[in-house]
Order: C-alpha cells, then structure tokens, then sequence
C-alpha cells in the first residue's frame, strides 16, 4: 500500500475518490452487484415498518414451527412468530453496528496512526508496542471482554467491536504516513509553517484516505459478521430485538423442530456480508491490484 | 523478496548470522513475555471494572454482610488491588490460575483437561484448510483464468464471507439432520478414538473450510507473484519442465510465508472455535469461557481470556522463529 502511495503523491481531493470508486462500479460487474445489493438492504432496513407482513415480536401460537408457505413466507419460530418479518428486521442491528463500529475503529485509529506514523521516535515505540498486544487477542475475544465491561446492547456491541479493531485502523495509518511524511509536499508545508496537526490531518490524511475507505467497506462486512457472532453467543443483541446471530442461536437451539429457524437468518447474514466483501475486494483491486483475488492482473 | 541468492544454492557457514539469530530469538520471546504481561494486565484491570460484586453474585442478593465479608475474606477479594493483582501475575508466571468463584476447583485443572479438545479442534482444522486450500492454491495460479481459477477464487469469496458458525449450522442441517450421518450433539464422554474422530469431523470441517478458502487466496496470490520474478524465468529459460520449476522451485519458496500465515491464522480459528463448539455442543475452552460469563464467574473469565491470548502469543512467537530459521533471506534488525 505505502507503494502505491509513495507514487502518487498529489493530495488526492474527495470527490476524486467519489469518482474512482464510481468507476470500479461501472467496470466491475461483482462490485457493481454488491453495490446494489448493499442497496438493497439500506432500503429495506429503512422500510422495514412497511414491507414486513407481520411486526417482530407478534405472536401467532397456534402456528408454531411452521414451514415456509402462503401465509408465513419463511415459516415460524416456537413462539409462531414470523421469520420473513424477523429477519427483515434483524437487517438494521446488522447495518447499524456494521456501519457505527467501522465509524469507532477509523475515529480512534486512524489519529493514532497518524500521530504515530508521523512524529516517530518513542511514540510510535509504544503505539507499534500496543498494537501487537491488542492483535494477539482474537478480535471476538477482545469483543466478548468488551461487551461483559459494557453489557450487551446494540451501541455496546457496536462499541465493542469498533474498539476491538482499533489496532489494525493503527497499523493502516500508520504505515503509509511514514512514507508520506518525508515527501516533498510536507516538506513544503512545513517550510511555510503548518502545525503539525494541520500537516497530519490536512496533508497526509487525505493521501490514505483510500485504504481507509477499503479497509472500512471490508471492515463493514467483519463488523457485521462478528454482531452476528456476539448475539449468536447471546452476548450482542439481545431478544426480543431480532438480530440475525440470536435468530441463528434459535434456530440452532430448536433444529430438531424446525430447520428453517436457522438456515434463512443464516443466508441473510451471509449474502450481506458477500456484497460489502465483493465491494471491498474490487476497491482493494483499484488501489492495490497485487492483493486480493486479482482481477484486473491476478 | 528477489535479493540474495538463488534459493536452491547451499548457504555457507556464517557465525556471525548465527550469533544475530540468536539475538533476535532472545529479542523476540522477550516480546513476547512483554506482550503476554501487557494481556494478563488489561485482563485484570478490565475484571476489576465489571460493574458487578464478585461475592454478591456468587452468594446472591440476600446474602448477610458477614457472609459477603466473609467470602471476600476466603477469595481474597478484599486485600489491595496491587496486592491482587501481583498475585495474578505471580500465579500466572507459576502456571497457577487460581480458582473459580463458583465451584472453588483450580482453574488449571478445568482448563487442562479441556485444553485437548480445543487443541484437537484448532490443529485439525488448520490440517483441512492447509490440505485443501495450498494445492487448490497452486492449481488456480498455474491454469490462471481459467474455470478453476474462477472457481478457487468464488471459493476464496465465499469463505470470506461464511461465517464459520453458520457454516457450522448448515453442516448440522445436511449431514446431522437431513442425512443423519453424524449426531446432533457433538457431546465427548469416555470414547474410543474413532469415537472422538468421528465427532471432530463436522466441526474441524467447519473451521477448516473457512480457513481453506484464507490459505487458497494467500498460495495463489504469492504464487503468482513468485512466477513474475527474474528467477522463474531464468529457470525457464534453462529449459526446465513447468512442473519441475512450479513445484520443486516456487512452490519451495512461497510455503514459508503460506505455512507462517496458516500458524498466524491460528488466534483466528482459537476465536472460531469459542463459537464452533457452541454450534456442536462440544466441549471445550470456548464452552468453558462462554459458562464463566454466564456464571459471571470472574476468575474464571479472567483466566480464560489470559490463557487464549497466551496461546495465540505462543503460537505466533513459534511461527516467527521458525520462519527466521528456516528462510535464509529474513534479515535480523
């Protein structure tokens, strides 16, 4: 990455990275599907209220373990309640803490890393130091400590899972900002008499915000897939707010009754985490066409 | 990656190189003890911040004060927090965990004997993902855009977005349930060996695939990236067979950053196991941990999260010294 960087050195301006991904979405027909996908499923976490036939906690008891069919399109749960609706609205759990834990880990990280990358010396000592401590716990494991400090909860969860990828925001920031920082145009501003935090936010930000947006899209679909993990363990969102982990965990707690309770929550989950991926990886091609499934050059 | 010399010629003898080896052995276990001292304290700091009263949850809301005070008395919980917590990492460094709030039995016994399980798990999901994933790997990079290609890297895609617990659930759903093949509940008492294979097999597959689909995307991409280089070409030139110069020359040189990867991933599949035998209802550290917090058995927890991290400390710190052993271009700083 710090690479690609170091040869593009013109600060790159907003709308620019507006018009580069725009035209990876144009070209790349995976991203592209993805892209809508992920559109799709904004829009129905929005409508939910409208589109969903019953409300998620309503209960039909006489129709329990029901199947897919006319009435109940995706079948029923122990309590009769229908699955379609509860999955439509296990959507907004999903995008919200996906979206507001990637919004925590840049808005932690990535000043970090910038402080980090450029002033050097015992700073960045004790932030690399850090961030090895903090990547030798598996994620889900910092996740679930973080979650028994604040207790569950959609903005816990969400907070949680932002904080327990910090680190890498850190690392991503970091290391392109060593590279920049000895560039000419810093040089120059510095020379005119920038602070240093104009020089690291206004100069050197832009220049990664790049990776910063790929790593945020792919972070998105880890985001979600981790709220999923959490509630799945009972420890993310919590019923009777449907989330697609906890009606995963109910579906793998009544399998014998009915196989249905875990297998459409499932899809759900994984299909939305496959489109922000398909984005992320076609992104990551754009920037760096070394990585990634490659292709553009493989 | 291209300085030094060809990777097939034999390398001389340098005393000097083994001297900075051994210092950056030292170096880096060092490291590692810093890290592993970092992890037990946030550990014990992040415990200490539970809003909850250890002795009120173990002896209820109804407990007398004198009962309170007396259980804080018998665990210690009223001494001093640094007299606590040097405690902690004293037991730590002498392998002792303490003991559970709830049920008073060492820690250390708990989790040894249900460390073989997770173990078990971990080693032989990182055997399917490297067995399936390296020569898939190597095949989509050799026959690059063609139909396996396309198909290793849908597999890379998928296994990136599966998460491995569903992945687990659908294993359940087809081969448990629709075929029967396998149990519903993965529970291990006194077994023969087969008994434990056979009831590895659903959740090792579940993590393993995942990680196959890592290790695929990882052999093809620095494969790929080994074949553009001046080497590969050079022995193409000399009129080596493409099998010969695939497998014996760059094959040899990407195993080592694949197989450092495939240990790396290890705190991966640690993490996955904790939701794997929840999925299996098989016993294990991640049941272990995931009953401490239902519990609120703080001891416990505090153990569990210290010994998991340890774990994948270790492994990373062993798969950092073999690399450097083993790879003779890895420079020591």
């Amino acid at each position: 990455m710090s690479k690609t960087q170091a040869k593009n050195p013109q600060p790159e301006h907003r709308l620019d990275l507006l018009r580069e991904i725009w035209k990876v979405l144009k070209h790349d027909k995976t991203a592209l599907f993805g892209f809508i996908f992920i559109l799709g499923i904004v829009a129905v976490a929005i409508l939910a209220p409208i589109i969903s036939p019953y409300g998620y906690s309503e209960q039909h008891i006489l129709d329990s373990f029901q199947g897919p069919n006319t009435s109940f399109f995706l079948g029923t749960d122990e309590f009769g309640r229908d699955l379609f609706s509860r999955i439509i609205w296990g959507s907004r759990p999903a995008l919200l803490v996906g979206v507001l834990s990637v919004l925590v880990s840049i808005g932690i990280g990535v000043p970090i890393g910038l402080l980090a990358g450029y002033k050097m010396g015992w700073v960045d000592r004790v932030v690399s130091w850090w961030v090895d401590v903090a990547l030798s716990f598996p994620s889900i494991l910092l996740g679930l400590m973080i979650v028994i400090l604040l207790g569950p909860g959609i903005v816990n969860v969400a907070l949680a899972i932002g904080i327990s990828h910090v680190a890498q925001y850190v690392r991503l920031a970091r290391g392109p900002t060593m590279a920049i920082r000895n560039l000419d145009f810093v040089m120059a501003s510095k020379a005119l008499g920038a602070t240093d935090l104009r020089i690291a936010f206004g100069h050197i930000l832009p220049n990664i915000v790049g990776p910063i947006v790929i790593m945020g899209t792919l972070s998105i679909a880890g985001a979600i897939r981790m709220e999923a993990s959490l509630s799945f363990l009972g420890f993310g969102v919590t019923p009777p707010t449907p989330s697609w982990g906890n009606l995963i965990r109910d579906g793998v707690d009544n399998i014998l009754q009915s196989p249905w309770m875990a297998l459409f929550p499932g899809l759900a989950l994984t299909f939305s985490v496959l489109a922000f991926n398909m984005v992320g990886d076609s992104l990551r091609d754009m920037f760096d066409p070394r990585a990634g499934l490659g292709k553009k050059k493989g | 990656m291209t300085e030094g010399p060809l990777p097939c010629r034999r390398r001389p003898f340098r005393p000097d190189r083994i001297m900075r080896m051994y210092t950056y052995a030292f170096k880096r276990i060092l490291t590692a003890v810093t890290v592993m001292w970092a992890v037990a304290s946030i550990v014990f700091l992040a415990m200490r911040l539970v809003p909850a009263d250890p002795a009120m949850v173990v002896l209820g809301e109804h407990a007398t004060a004198e009962a309170l005070a007396a259980f804080r008395e018998e665990m210690g919980l009223n001494r001093p927090l640094t007299v606590q917590y040097w405690e902690f990492i004293g037991g730590l460094a002498h392998g002792d965990l303490g003991r559970s709030l709830i049920t008073n039995r060492p820690i250390a016994d708990q989790i040894w004997s249900l460390f073989p399980y997770t173990l078990n798990l971990a080693i032989s999901s990182t055997l399917i993902g490297a067995i399936i994933g390296i020569p898939l790997g190597v095949w989509a990079a050799i026959r690059k855009n063609t139909a396996i290609d396309y198909i290793s890297r849908i597999v890379a895609l998928a296994g990136f977005s599966f998460p491995a617990f569903y992945l687990g659930v659908l294993l359940l759903l087809i081969f448990s349930i629709q075929l029967g093949w396998f149990p519903v509940l993965h529970q291990i008492r006194e077994g023969t060996l087969w008994e434990h294979i056979y009831k590895l097999i659903l959740p090792a597959l579940s993590l393993g695939l995942i990680q196959a689909s890592y290790v695929t995307r990882l052999t093809r991409s620095s494969m790929l990236e080994s074949l553009e280089e001046d080497w590969v070409r050079t022995a193409f030139a000399k009129g080596l067979k493409p099998n010969t110069v695939y497998f014996k020359h760059v094959l040899k040189n990407i195993m080592i950053p694949v197989i450092t990867a495939i240990g790396l991933y290890m705190g991966t599949i640690l993490g996955g196991a904790i939701l794997t035998e929840t999925v299996f209802n098989r016993p294990g550290l991640g049941k272990l941990l995931l009953g401490a917090i239902a519990q609120r058995d703080y001891t416990l927890i505090q153990s569990g999260l210290v010994v998991f991290s340890f774990i994948v400390v270790f492994v990373n710190l062993l798969v950092d010294l073999t690399y450097s052993l083993f790879d003779p271009r890895v420079k020591y700083e």
